[in-house]
């Protein structure tokens, strides 16, 4: 390169000494990004938690004390048990048994605690065997009876005597992946629709902003409903699963596509990718190194925001029986249960999926409002 | 100079001091209506312009704002796509080439000789990329160098526009607007190039600012041999350092003069108009009666009046004015003194006054 070669040492003129404290100058955005991310304590808190829910689905069978089709029919719709952790001075978690009485006249069931049986508990107790993550075979569970034949309800059984707090761990699988595999869909249709439609502009983008408001106002309910009358009853549950995730995505990308689209007309007049494009760079580069870095943060922000409505969505069609079905386990198929009001007024912990639910789409909302506050340092 | 001819293109320049000739340039942008585009009409932003840039000079372009001046800079650049007319262009080694018939990849050579310097500093460097990988970024695309190169390169320019050459790590929002602008002026020379179109170059920046970027950019011209466009709505900028200026007026030029001339001397009522706006420093020659207000808006360009574009607002307008476009024609031989006015001779107009 001549261009190079003439080249007279010169002194700076001008400008500040240079510093050792470079930290702010040298940021990239995304350090940036982390550093105001920070500061948002709930945001953070909602990440943190999010992240929990996600270990918890990873490794459901580690941290249920049972497998979630584990049932015993002598315990039908049995009460939470209290953990106790301190027995004659010690250390030593319990819980107590059970015993019931029956309505003479009703011949109702009513569950009492059995202060006499002691069932004691513990950590990394051994329990029906599984394989971590489909590999290695184990049987240590995080929680659970030292002998596991004993009953064990933290948050109490269901009509058949499954555990309810291992099948909401469990269901954390279903439900918080439906909306990731979803909102990874809704994004690409978003990005590569949004895209196309800012980018060449003209008769395509029409034909794509058209069709985003045909598909924003068609009433989605019905839809579903209609789609789940449609669905062949001998489908395996991992089809209804992926049309479900589907469905889902195909009602939730055009948010999307009309900021990717809204992005893309207003960086195309920016100063800096006219002069990228007058430095030679050619349209791949200037579309994925110039233009896409300033606003995949605001994509990464809507997605999460994404997420919970997604989370809920699901919930809700499982809930109305038009989403996924038993055997499959999910909040929303959990909560079918709960459908009348005397079974909530009876047995009300059978609502502590829907407290799982909320927990969750809580913390995506705060999680993705500190990403959005933090998605542009500039 | 023996003149060369680019095979496929056979043109030539009318003079061999000339680095880029523009002849009847237009850019015509489609007014569309309705769901399927439909092109109702034109708005005419530059319309008929041919003047020419001689090497090592520095030429002016002034008027008010949408006359067309940025038009006419990002067709050289070629940031649009001429509707019509010629940019010819000569190269070093002579030959002369028409940059308004080139497309995509055969642009690329000649991206490297003519470059821009933008006005706004805060968005014409990309946040996203760190101060080197926005000034290095004509070198990569152009594969010119490996990354030691295009450090030390990118290292000496810094130092030339008065920056620290370890400043290349930071991102741009560590600078201040002037030394945001010393980046951007960086960035231009990173190729080396003949040419640097300068769009209201000074405008956006602090006034303690702008005489630091002029001298800079003087100091550069003197020392790489560079011609620049020098765009801006700013008589006194212009004044300062322009060896030519051209006045536009909706899309098409209407005056062109050498040096002081075209505040001394103007021979157009427009140029008359924006003379009488350049502000006194001395308030003892200040005038209440000298500026001319002139009425009513700047012409809509997708619909100019007939005629002469600046009859409706002209004090000094006639019958013929409304009917007759003038044609831009010399009027001083010596000074390559032009304007377009049917009374450039019977005028008696008044300039700026000239401390």
């Amino acid at each position: 390169m001549d261009a190079v070669a003439q080249q007279p040492e010169l002194e700076p003129t001008w400008g500040a000494e240079a510093d050792d404290d470079l930290k702010l100058e040298v940021a990239t955005q995304w350090q940036l990004m982390w550093w105001k991310f920070r500061k948002h304590q709930l945001a953070m808190a909602g990440g943190a938690v999010v992240i929990f829910f996600y270990i918890l689905a990873l490794g459901a069978e580690f941290f249920a004390p049972k497998l979630f089709t584990w049932y015993d029919k002598n315990y039908v719709y049995a009460p939470p048990q209290q953990i106790h952790l301190i027995r004659d001075g010690q250390l030593a978690p319990f819980v107590y048994g059970y015993k019931f009485e029956r309505d003479p006249k009703s011949y109702k069931k009513t569950w009492l605690v059995d202060e006499e049986t002691i069932i004691p508990i513990g950590l990394f107790v051994s329990g029906e065997p599984y394989k971590i993550l489909g590999l290695i075979e184990t049987d240590i569970h995080l929680i659970g009876p030292l002998d596991q034949d004993d009953p064990f309800y933290l948050m109490g059984a269901d009509k058949s005597g499954r555990d309810v707090f291992s099948r909401i761990i469990y269901s954390a699988r279903i439900s918080l992946s439906v909306g990731l595999v979803g909102v990874f869909i809704s994004m690409m249709l978003g990005i590569v629709l949004g895209g196309l439609s800012g980018l060449l502009g003209g008769a395509v983008d029409n034909i794509i902003q058209r069709l985003i408001e045909i598909m924003m106002s068609i009433p989605m309910l019905p839809v579903w409903l209609a789609i789940a009358a449609v669905v062949p009853l001998d489908w395996s549950a991992l089809d209804v699963y992926f049309i479900i995730t589907i469905l889902l995505a195909l009602t939730t990308w055009t948010g999307l596509a009309r900021v990717v689209r809204g992005k893309f007309l207003s960086l195309r007049e920016d100063d800096f990718i006219l002069a990228a494009r007058l430095d030679g760079a050619p349209g791949m580069r200037l579309i994925f190194r110039h233009m896409l870095p300033s606003f995949y943060s605001h994509v990464i922000a809507s997605l999460t925001l994404l997420l919970p409505g997604m989370i809920l969505a699901e919930t809700a069609l499982s809930f109305l029986g038009v989403g996924l079905r038993p055997p499959v386990v999910s909040w929303g198929v959990m909560l079918q249960e709960t459908q009348k009001v005397a079974v909530i007024a009876i047995y009300p912990w059978l609502l502590y999926p829907a407290l799982a639910v909320i927990i969750v789409v809580l913390a995506f909302n705060f999680l993705g409002d500190g990403l959005r506050d933090a998605a542009d340092p500039y | 100079m023996a003149r060369q001819v680019t095979p496929g293109n056979g043109k030539n320049m009318a003079d061999d001091q000339n680095l880029l000739e523009i002849n009847h340039l237009k850019m015509y942008f489609p007014i569309t209506q309705g769901l399927f585009g439909r092109v109702i009409g034109y708005t005419k932003a530059v319309d008929d312009v041919s003047f020419t840039i001689r090497a090592g000079e520095t030429l002016g372009l002034v008027g008010e704002s949408g006359c067309g001046k940025t038009t006419v800079g990002r067709c050289i650049v070629r940031g649009y796509q001429p509707t019509d007319g010629e940019m010819l262009f000569r190269k070093a080694d002579g030959a002369v080439v028409d940059l308004s018939m080139l497309q995509g990849e055969e642009l690329r050579p000649y991206r490297k000789e003519i470059r821009m310097i933008f006005q706004d500093p805060y968005s014409s460097l990309n946040p996203r990329m760190s101060v080197f990988e926005n000034v290095s970024e004509a070198l990569h695309v152009n594969k010119m160098g490996t990354r030691a190169e295009m450090e030390e390169r990118v290292g000496y320019l810094l130092r030339r526009v008065g920056l620290r050459p370890e400043y290349m790590k930071r991102y741009p929002h560590a600078f201040s607007g002037g030394e945001r602008q010393r980046v951007v002026v960086a960035r231009a020379m990173v190729t080396n190039p003949c040419l640097i179109v300068a769009d209201e170059a000074v405008s956006a920046l602090d006034v303690s600012i702008r005489a630091q970027i002029l001298n800079l950019m003087e100091e550069l011209q003197a020392d790489f041999n560079l011609t620049y466009l020098f765009i801006s709505h700013d008589l006194s900028v212009i004044r300062h350092i322009c060896d030519r200026v051209i006045v536009m007026y909706v899309g098409k030029v209407v005056e062109v003069a050498e040096g002081l001339d075209i505040y001394i001397n103007p021979q157009h009522p427009y140029t008359e108009a924006l003379m009488s706006a350049v502000p006194i420093f001395n308030p003892r020659q200040r005038d209440r009666d000298r500026r001319i207000h002139l009425e009513g808006e700047v012409a809509d360009p997708s619909n100019p009046p007939s005629g002469c574009y600046f009859h409706p607002r002209c004090r000094y307008a006639e019958d013929r004015c409304e009917h007759e476009t003038p044609p831009l024609r010399q009027i001083d031989a010596e000074r390559g003194h032009y304007v377009a006015c049917h009374f450039a001779e019977k005028l008696e107009l008044r300039g700026a006054v000239i401390e």
